[in-house]
């Protein structure tokens, strides 16, 4: 499996033309496995909404190398749910056969015992038919990576997979990350937890509403560059004038 | 006691209409209704309620009091009000419920105006809460074919609906045209309200879409066994409510509604989910 590179070309993306984040330019690699850290406001969901394409971005361009819509997993905060919506286990998880299903095909017994599989796989053997009103957070969270596995995605975008999550459903969810990784799809995840960072993922992206630092996560985590991340703004300034990176290249046109 | 239920069916052709027509509304409205509490657009049923009451007042002023007129007139209304709402909602800063709720208030207005504008015969409290006198064989047959379209409609986008209205932001990045679902279904609404104004009124035909559908929460857990279960209240409120709509001498729409809601409020109460009853009933805890 090898997705093509999701390229980005000064991306900005604004809300009320506050960027939100600004000038992103950088290159996911085909197989890399990227997390993306940085201080609350600093953009992150912001940027992964865009990669999947749900916001557009006001400038810049995204270059995702032609992958179909379905080919892009994307993992929500679990907090963007309704936890208590009256649905099993079961069809959640089949939501993630859309792509292959779509709206009318029934499912093949075949497709079927894939679920089961996908429960299983997350620790979630025997859950098919519990409402996903009497889960616990982690055991959501587990939920939406058997979805994720049943939509094989080349690509994808995690929000904060493991915020809210005790150590061994972190552990278990890793250890499903790990074969993702190793069979060659790209990964990003919006991350907190540096040490898990340091540990296992081989690439970083600090952001904080621009690029701090991309690259090795050893040579992005330092000290210098996690200080400069922390200086950034969060509350809006009013009487902020455009911003001049816009202009010199807008100068150069005319 | 039971000859006393079934005889004024017996007795009477219109009110076996009627009972026909009301079964046929209680199979398709309610489903929607389930819909409607999942996506938290209870009020939309209410908005689009009112929205109609000025297309089937300028259907009636304008072409006279036939069906296909009135219902002409609703549905057309219903339906640009409905695609206002959303673009209002799409296009602007409000939420979907904040524009219906401009938008309704609006149409209520002009519906009145309307009413005491048209022809003299146009019966305002008839237009609200419907007439079991209306049903004739056109209504009726308008009835069954709203609820045919609506059950089949409603198997084919199930898949699609269950999911947006769960996760809507994953059936966009799935390219799965998320507004489209949401638009049929609004339009299977709109079209449930129409076929039942004439018996119940524009307000009251909302109360057997959604009493239901709030009811049947108390009764399942999961959604297919609540729109099996909000069908089922709906049918027990119309066959209730006729029977009260003749005995009692009270309009059919409100007798109707009034029996969906004393279920409501039965299940509310003692139903088997959630309910107060199941709540504080305390059964032993299970070892593991």
């Amino acid at each position: 499996m090898t997705p093509p590179p999701l390229v980005l070309d000064n991306v900005t993306v604004a809300y009320a033309r506050h960027p939100a984040v600004h000038h992103l330019s950088g290159r996911f690699a085909p197989g890399s496995m990227t997390a993306v850290v940085g201080p609350n406001g600093a953009g992150k969901t912001t940027f992964l909404r865009t990669l999947v394409g749900e916001l557009q971005p006001e400038s810049g361009r995204i270059d995702r190398g032609g992958l179909a819509p379905g080919a892009i997993g994307y993992l929500p905060q679990a907090a963007a749910l309704d936890r208590s919506f009256p649905l099993p286990c079961a069809e959640v998880a089949a939501m993630g056969m859309w792509a292959a299903a779509g709206p009318f095909r029934a499912l093949s017994p075949a497709e079927r015992a894939r679920i089961e599989e996908a429960l299983s796989a997350v620790g979630l053997r025997g859950f098919a038919a519990r409402p996903i009103a009497t889960l616990s957070a982690g055991q959501f969270q587990r939920l939406l990576f058997a979805r994720l596995l049943l939509q094989d995605a080349p690509v994808l975008l995690l929000d904060e997979p493991f915020t809210a999550i005790d150590s061994r459903t972190t552990a278990d969810l890793l250890r499903v990350l790990r074969r993702w990784h190793g069979e060659g799809r790209t990964i990003v995840a919006v991350l907190h937890d540096l040490e898990l960072v340091r540990a296992e993922f081989p690439d970083t992206l600090l952001l904080a509403r621009e690029v701090i630092a991309w690259g090795r996560t050893p040579e992005a985590l330092t000290a210098e560059n996690l200080f400069r991340a922390r200086l950034m703004a969060e509350a809006w300034d009013e009487t902020a004038e455009p911003c001049r990176q816009d202009e010199a290249p807008r100068r150069r046109a005319a | 006691m039971m000859m006393g239920l079934i005889e004024p069916f017996l007795e009477f052709s219109f009110l076996r209409r009627a009972l026909a027509g009301g079964i046929a509304l209680a199979l398709s409205a309610p489903p929607l209704g389930v819909f409607l509490v999942q996506r938290r657009l209870s009020l939309i049923g209410d908005a689009l309620g009112h929205a109609i009451l000025p297309g089937v007042a300028l259907g009636a002023a304008l072409f006279g009091l036939s069906l296909a007129a009135m219902s002409g007139g609703g549905l057309l209304a219903g339906l640009v009000v409905m695609l206002a709402a959303g673009l209002a909602a799409r296009g602007g800063a409000l939420r979907e419920d904040a524009s219906l709720a401009g938008f309704y208030l609006v149409s209520l207005a002009l519906g009145v105006a309307i009413v005491s504008w048209g022809p003299a015969q146009l019966d305002l409290l008839e237009l609200l809460f419907g007439s079991v006198l209306a049903v004739d064989d056109a209504a009726l047959l308008l009835m069954a074919g709203t609820a045919t379209v609506t059950l089949v409609s409603l198997a084919m986008i199930w898949r699609p609906l269950v999911i947006e209205t769960f996760d809507a932001g994953f059936l966009r990045a799935q390219g799965g045209r998320g507004a489209l679902w949401h638009l049929w279904f609004l339009a299977l609404v709109v079209l449930n309200l129409v076929a039942a104004f004439q018996a119940l009124g524009t307000l009251m035909a909302v109360g057997l879409m959604m009493l239901p559908a709030v009811a049947a929460r108390f009764v399942s857990p999961t959604l297919s066994g609540q729109v099996v279960a909000s069908v089922g209240i709906a049918v027990l409120a119309v066959l209730g409510g006729l029977i009260v709509s003749v005995r009692a001498d009270v309009p059919t729409g409100p007798a109707i509604v009034l029996c969906a809601g004393a279920l409501w409020l039965a299940l509310l109460l003692a139903g088997p989910e959630a309910s107060v009853l199941a709540r504080s009933l305390r059964r032993p805890h299970l070892a593991r």
